[in-house]
């Protein structure tokens, strides 16, 4: 049972930063962009975010100094992909890149510095056997993404404003034909998108393994991006699938802990594996594709030229 | 299509930033010997002959806190010995890829350093290669086999520390369960598994060890997920065969005892650290560049241990009792004396299978084609 209430937790803090990433990115690609920049954008915030924690000595300066970080990432993307209307998929990948190179660069001097553990769990309710282990033992940030979820779901499905997102998604010649500023959405999108895959990796870098080394993310914003597909751009699928995606990690120590002969790497595949049979699925049936998809994800927009 | 002035800018500027980003490729070479402590060194540039040039090449950054961090400590014992009859400087995040690899140790060889110091096991192809196309410089690559007439083969024997450490996990642990966060299957880490598990053994017959591989020498991510899953199963004293401080961070935060590995890591958890299996590279590096330096230099095989002080258990915490730390000083005299062998008969595997017999002790050759693991290891070696 004690076992049981580990994995769980380890489960839910390694899905954590999957989640708050894919969520910013379902945000941007339900309004038609499609950024593939995000393991840049989060391997630049988790040293901004470090080292501000670093220096200060306050880790939820941390965060905010990622989330800004991730935010000026997300704006050098929006000049390009919305102003210049370069193709977003080359501009992601050398976003990408240009994030991993620019990250490495600002944390030469950080490499091997490591940050103290801060308090986590929220008192009392982490004293419930079981539960409080499996589940109120976690950091902030762990809430936080469960509440970020919550909201999300509230904005897209229940507010006006998510509805004119959607509809920039959709169509965004009728929306700017309807008088909604196209260019202008798309470029908020992207910097709640930013803010949240800065978060993600400031989580990384100052709660998940509070050390800085060179490549700290490890392909998790390619994760992320992988998770908005797999859940079919719907923000409850998404938490499923990051506690998915984090079980899966983390299974492969505990398999290996308690001898079962799995090799490691096919479960660090299976993420993957998962997201090309959820595509197959939903390019297998139509309708599913029209429900969720956002019809004009990927394309550039460019106002008055419809 | 009409090509616009703009998109022509736009195409421009992506093109710039991937440009950029290929060059975030690092690749430090630093000359260090400004951080030497050899003050005069200025001064008596005009009688002295030109330094020998001495290059370190590293698989890590010099900040890892582990193996990279060890070896530079060691190059800094040279400067310190030799001043300026020496100019040391490294290359460190060298991966282990032939071609880089190569690639760097060339250029270094190039510019005329005159002996070379490959610290990790993957250089070694790399090394014979280069090798032979430099004849007067002298190579030394670490944890390999191969060697060559201006190539040594130097290496130290981790496994002590990890037995000496091994005795302080099994006189610490409460549960009796042991933990290791090892990189890859090799020769070199299950002995060292093995041996820290015989040394716990020799004091709690009952203990257990269990492994989890990351498959990484330098991912503390996994370092830290690895260990995680091990402390959830109730090993409360853990060792790591990789080169982060992760697995001492993470003993810290969880409440647990853990050791530093290859050098001393009590800064990233002060209570978690029970001690430090730590490796003195520069007993090796000095007398080395001694005999470079008398032209007294062979290629030759070392394996250098406990007795000639290049590895020893060291920084204790305060709450280990005098017992322990007389116990781990009787049995360290007595592998450095031969009384207190300890890879002696007999010894089974985990199968059962007697790999030992009795008051048989295990030779060089036996300790390099270990593949298995002994009795109270849990599992079955991958691969």
């Amino acid at each position: 049972m004690e076992n049981f209430a580990a994995l769980i937790a380890a489960s839910i803090n390694s899905g954590t930063p999957l989640l708050i990433a894919a969520l910013g990115l379902l945000i941007n690609e339900r309004a038609g962009v499609l950024n593939l920049g995000a393991e840049g954008m989060m391997l630049v915030a988790a040293i901004t975010g470090f080292a501000i924690a670093h220096q200060t000595h306050m880790p939820w300066l941390g965060f905010v100094a990622g989330a800004i970080a991730g935010m000026l990432m997300a704006t050098l993307f929006a000049w390009l992909a919305l102003v210049l209307v370069t193709n977003q998929v080359a501009t992601g990948l050398a976003l990408s890149i240009f994030g991993a190179g620019l990250s490495a660069f600002i944390g030469q001097s950080f490499v091997g510095q490591s940050l103290p553990a801060g308090p986590h769990g929220i008192p009392l309710l982490s004293d419930i056997p079981f539960l409080g282990k499996a589940l109120f033992d976690q950091h902030m940030a762990v809430y936080f993404g469960l509440l970020l979820c919550g909201g999300i779901i509230w904005f897209l499905y229940r507010s006006r404003a998510g509805l004119v997102l959607r509809a920039v998604g959709e169509s965004p010649e009728s929306a700017h034909a309807l008088g909604y500023p196209v260019r202008k959405i798309r470029y908020l999108a992207l910097l709640f998108s930013g803010a949240c895959c800065g978060i993600a990796g400031a989580y990384l870098s100052v709660v998940y393994t509070p050390m800085w080394v060179e490549g700290l993310v490890a392909g998790r914003g390619w994760i992320a991006l992988a998770l908005t597909t797999f859940a079919t751009w719907r923000p409850a699928r998404v938490l499923l699938g990051a506690l998915l995606f984090g079980s899966v990690t983390i299974l492969q120590f505990h398999f290996q802990a308690i001898g079962i002969a799995i090799p490691s790497e096919i479960l660090s595949m299976l993420p993957y594996l998962a997201t090309i049979i959820v595509l197959v699925l939903i390019s297998r049936n139509p309708d599913w594709i029209r429900l969720n998809m956002p019809a004009s994800l990927g394309k550039p927009f460019r106002p008055g030229s419809a | 299509m009409k090509i616009s002035r703009r998109k022509t800018l736009a195409a421009a500027l992506s093109l710039a930033i991937v440009g950029l980003a290929g060059c975030g490729q690092k690749e430090a070479s630093k000359s260090a010997s400004a951080a030497a402590s050899a003050p005069a060194s200025t001064a008596a540039a005009p009688a002295a002959a030109e330094p020998l040039k001495v290059a370190f090449v590293y698989v890590g950054p010099v900040g890892d806190a582990g193996w990279t961090y060890a070896h530079d400590v060691g190059r800094k014992a040279v400067e310190t010995k030799f001043g300026d009859k020496v100019k040391t400087s490294f290359v460190e995040n060298v991966p282990e890829s032939a071609a880089d690899a190569e690639r760097v140790i060339r250029d270094l060889a190039n510019q005329g350093n005159k002996v070379i110091f490959g610290t990790t096991f993957g250089y070694m192809e790399a090394m014979l290669k280069v090798a032979k196309d430099f004849p007067d410089v002298k190579f030394e690559h670490a944890t390999g086999y191969k060697t060559a007439e201006n190539l040594a083969q130097y290496d130290v024997r981790t496994y002590e520390g990890a037995y000496l450490a091994g005795i302080a996990a099994g006189k610490m642990s409460k549960s009796g369960k042991l933990g290791v966060v090892a990189s890859l299957p090799i020769p070199e880490v299950l002995r060292n598994i093995n041996s820290f598990t015989l040394g716990a053994r020799s004091v709690n017959p009952k203990a257990t060890t269990k492994v989890v591989w990351v498959n990484k020498w330098f991912d503390p991510g996994k370092e830290r997920e690895a260990a995680t899953t091990l402390i959830g199963q109730g090993v409360d004293v853990l060792m790591q065969n990789t080169d982060s401080a992760a697995v001492v961070q993470t003993a810290e935060e969880k409440g647990v005892y853990a050791f530093g590995w290859d050098s001393d890591m009590s800064k990233f958890g002060a209570k978690a650290h029970l001690a430090a299996s730590v490796i003195d590279w520069g007993v090796y590096y000095t007398k080395r560049v001694d005999e470079v330096l008398n032209k007294t230099w062979k290629s030759e095989t070392t394996w250098w241990g406990l007795k000639e002080n290049m590895i020893d258990l060291k920084a204790f915490n305060a709450s280990l009792s005098d017992e322990v730390k007389k116990l781990i000083a009787d049995k360290r005299q007595g592998v450095i004396d031969g009384t207190g062998p300890i890879w002696k008969g007999p010894i089974k595997d985990n199968t059962g299978k007697e790999v030992l017999g009795k008051d048989a002790v295990a030779d060089d050759k036996f300790l390099h084609d270990i593949k298995f693991y002994v009795e109270g290891v849990e599992g079955k070696v991958p691969g």
